[in-house]
């Protein structure tokens, strides 16, 4: 069968076994992943596993017509997918930002990846020390993504498995911990550690349950919304000023490098994994349809699951105009996740074990649900929770750094979709892994400095006029 | 001030505008995204008028107020014009949406987030009406807007220049009567009967006829009942 699929991954190799799809895995950052991929790729086009309907005959033109607008359609749907958990996570983490001065608080607290202080005496300095703290953390990022894919390619499954279900357990646990316990201060809501000691451990259980094992849809993406979410307020909270803004430029930098160039490591990645016909560790990565995940610890499901993905119905994604082809492949929808991607959030999260592991259990966890309906509402994107992360960290430190303006957030905000949604044009049309971070970040920084510094006094004076344009 | 200013505000000022968003746009992802690409586009013509006024700030007498005031005219003028210069996508209605809610946004998110905190309105002599006028106001852009996309839209598929300039004009009339704030009267009324005239000229230009609003709001349209009904 044919299967447009697009996966927006953020480390997410999805394999195709005859290599119709370029995957890449990559720690942190995310990629779109377009997986043009059909099991055996021959025969016509068929909609999930059923026969070919047979078309009456008609107008060819119509007929193309029809076409290009369903899979402009169903291209739409997709972005909009997309579009309502990016937004939920930024408007959490501006809504956090707004209100719990805590993760706008400079308590003189660094990462240990960050170890050059930015208040320094002189600008030159601090633009050095920024640049020395951006290096580093690159650095550090680039060498988790080799030591994961080295880690893949001798198969220390266990270990990566390991490593993921650490960090999602910090951060379901410790860093929500906290973030309630800010909360609660901001309000002033009196509670006592027995109440919240039962909520946190119920929030995190169900949390671990979610993404590592079995869990509702919805409930699922929530939690993958909330660390996200969660993460991106640690960032904004722990990198200086200077600093995040640079590594942002840098990572986008990277991503572009790293999906796009034949030498990375990511492409390493993907392309043992399709050595060795199987799926590529799912890492973290948001999903709107229920993912079959295959557990990298068991190979056997992975095989079993293989044929039935690829023999079930598997979610079409159609991006923009591109019209159905047939290429072959496994569709690999469990497929893909990168390891490097759950490195890369590593090592950004430092000491602090980001929720690869759990997001890369919560994608190996096969889901309750029976195989897919062969509907097209059934066919999800994914979009890696790194990406999430950086989006949402960049919102948020537009809000948190542009002198209370609403202004400089909204303009983000805008760009950042749009970004996704060239992203995602970009992908139809070439119908091979694309990063998903550069556009949208380039846009996001290019609104934020040009908004903060030159449009924000020119709507003040017409605020303080009641000018309006 | 309180919640009650913050939400009547709100409501006043986007209240039109999200009945819109939630009865025409919300269902279909692709009217969404033609939405979101028509507020980027009216935040890049802002970006670039606003550079323009930076500069010509950075360039000017800081000192003097009149000259300030001129110049603050003129990137009013400029960013009008500039924002009826940019590309209009199809279909109309969608983009002109896009720029009033970006530009509704713009003009009113900071005023609503100072309404929630702590103040009196006009302590200083200035007029206690800010609050609310600057709502009614944004309403009137945004559905100004909207309007504005459509004629244009229009007048552009079929070559009626007069009706582009109409329209290019009547966005500089608007703002302009901006400039008499607060003299609330005086901006305000007038640009209420633009919005009016505006909106029975988007209705025409849109196909609409007194004919087509008998069936609609006596429910016998079949057209629009077909084309609104959704299985489920």
């Amino acid at each position: 069968m044919a299967n447009d699929t697009q996966d927006v991954e953020n480390n997410t190799d999805q394999q195709d076994a005859n290599g119709g799809t370029e995957q890449h895995q990559e720690g942190g950052t995310t990629r779109f992943g377009s997986t043009v991929g059909s099991e055996g790729g021959s025969g016509p086009p068929e909609q999930n596993g059923l026969p070919p309907s047979a078309r009456p005959p008609r107008v060819a033109e119509a007929d193309e017509e029809d076409d290009e607008e369903l899979t402009l359609k169903y291209g739409a749907k997709h972005v909009i997918m997309l579009f309502v958990p990016v937004t939920l996570c930024m408007v959490v983490v501006v809504a956090t930002i707004k209100s719990v001065s805590f993760y706008t608080q400079n308590d003189g607290q660094r990462l240990i990846y960050t170890p050059f202080p930015e208040d320094t005496d002189t600008v030159g300095q601090r633009a050095l020390n920024s640049i020395l703290n951006a290096t580093i953390m690159i650095t550090v990022i680039i060498v988790m993504t080799l030591v994961l894919v080295l880690l893949y390619k001798y198969r220390c499954y266990r270990v990566i498995q390991g490593w993921l279900f650490i960090s999602s357990l910090l951060l379901l646990f410790f860093f929500s911990f906290i973030y309630l316990k800010e909360v609660f201060k901001t309000y002033n809501v009196a509670m006592d550690y027995m109440t919240l000691a039962v909520i946190v451990w119920n929030f995190g259980v169900v949390g671990m349950m979610c993404i590592h094992w079995k869990g509702p849809l919805r409930l699922q993406q929530a939690y993958l919304i909330m660390i996200s979410a969660l993460m991106a307020l640690v960032f904004i909270k722990y990198l200086p000023e200077w600093t995040a803004w640079l590594i942002l430029a840098v990572i986008s930098v990277y991503d572009l490098l790293a999906v796009l160039c034949p030498k990375g490591p990511l492409r390493i990645l993907v392309e043992t994994a399709q050595e060795r016909n199987e799926p590529i560790f799912p890492a973290l990565i948001y999903s709107s349809t229920m993912v079959w995940l295959v557990n990298m610890a068991d190979t056997d499901t992975a095989f079993k699951r293989s044929p039935t993905d690829a023999t079930s119905p598997q979610p079409e994604h159609q991006e923009g105009t591109a019209p159905p082809a047939s290429p072959p492949g496994p569709s690999g929808d469990n497929g893909g996740f990168t390891p490097s991607w759950v490195t890369q959030q590593e090592h950004q999260l430092g000491h602090m074990q980001s929720t690869e592991d759990s997001r890369r259990e919560i994608q190996q966890l096969p889901s309750d649900r029976p195989p897919v309906e062969d509907d097209d509402e059934e066919r999800g994107v994914k979009l890696g929770l790194g990406d999430f992360i950086f989006y949402s960290m960049l919102v948020g430190k537009a809000s948190a750094a542009a002198s209370g303006d609403w202004n400089t957030t909204l303009a983000c905000f805008v760009a950042i979709l749009i970004g996704l949604c060239l992203t995602l044009l970009l992908l139809a049309i070439f119908k091979k892994a694309l990063p998903a971070l550069p556009i949208s970040i380039f846009f996001g920084l290019v609104f934020y400095f040009a908004t903060d510094n030159l449009v924000r006094p020119f709507m003040d004076e017409l605020a303080l006029h009641q000018f309006y344009i | 001030m309180t919640a009650a200013v913050f939400f009547g505000c709100t409501f006043i000022a986007f209240g039109p505008a999200i009945a819109l968003f939630l009865f025409t746009i919300a269902r279909e992802p692709l009217r969404v995204i033609f939405l979101i690409a028509g507020a980027f586009f009216w935040l890049v013509s802002l970006l670039l008028s606003s550079l323009v006024w930076f500069i010509s700030v950075q360039i000017s007498n800081k000192d003097s107020a009149v000259q300030q005031k001129g110049l603050l005219i003129f990137g009013v003028v400029l960013s009008v014009l500039l924002q009826e210069t940019f590309p209009m996508s199809h279909p109309p209605d969608l983009s002109g949406l896009g720029f009033g809610f970006m530009s509704g946004a713009f003009s009113v998110v900071n005023i609503l987030a100072d309404s929630v905190g702590p103040g009196t309105i006009g302590i200083h002599g200035d007029s206690q009406h800010y609050f609310l006028s600057s709502a009614f106001m944004t309403m009137a852009i945004i559905l100004l807007h909207m309007f504005w996309g459509v004629v244009f839209f229009d007048a552009c598929e079929k070559q009626q220049w007069w009706a582009v300039a109409a329209v290019v004009i009547s966005h500089l009339v608007v703002s302009c009567l901006t400039f008499q704030n607060p003299e609330y009267v005086a901006s305000l009324v007038p640009t209420y009967v633009i919005l009016f005239l505006m909106g029975i000229w988007a209705f025409y230009s849109a196909g609409g006829s007194l004919r087509n609003l008998k069936l609609c709001l006596t429910c016998k349209d079949k057209d629009f009942l077909l084309a609104n009904h959704r299985p489920r």
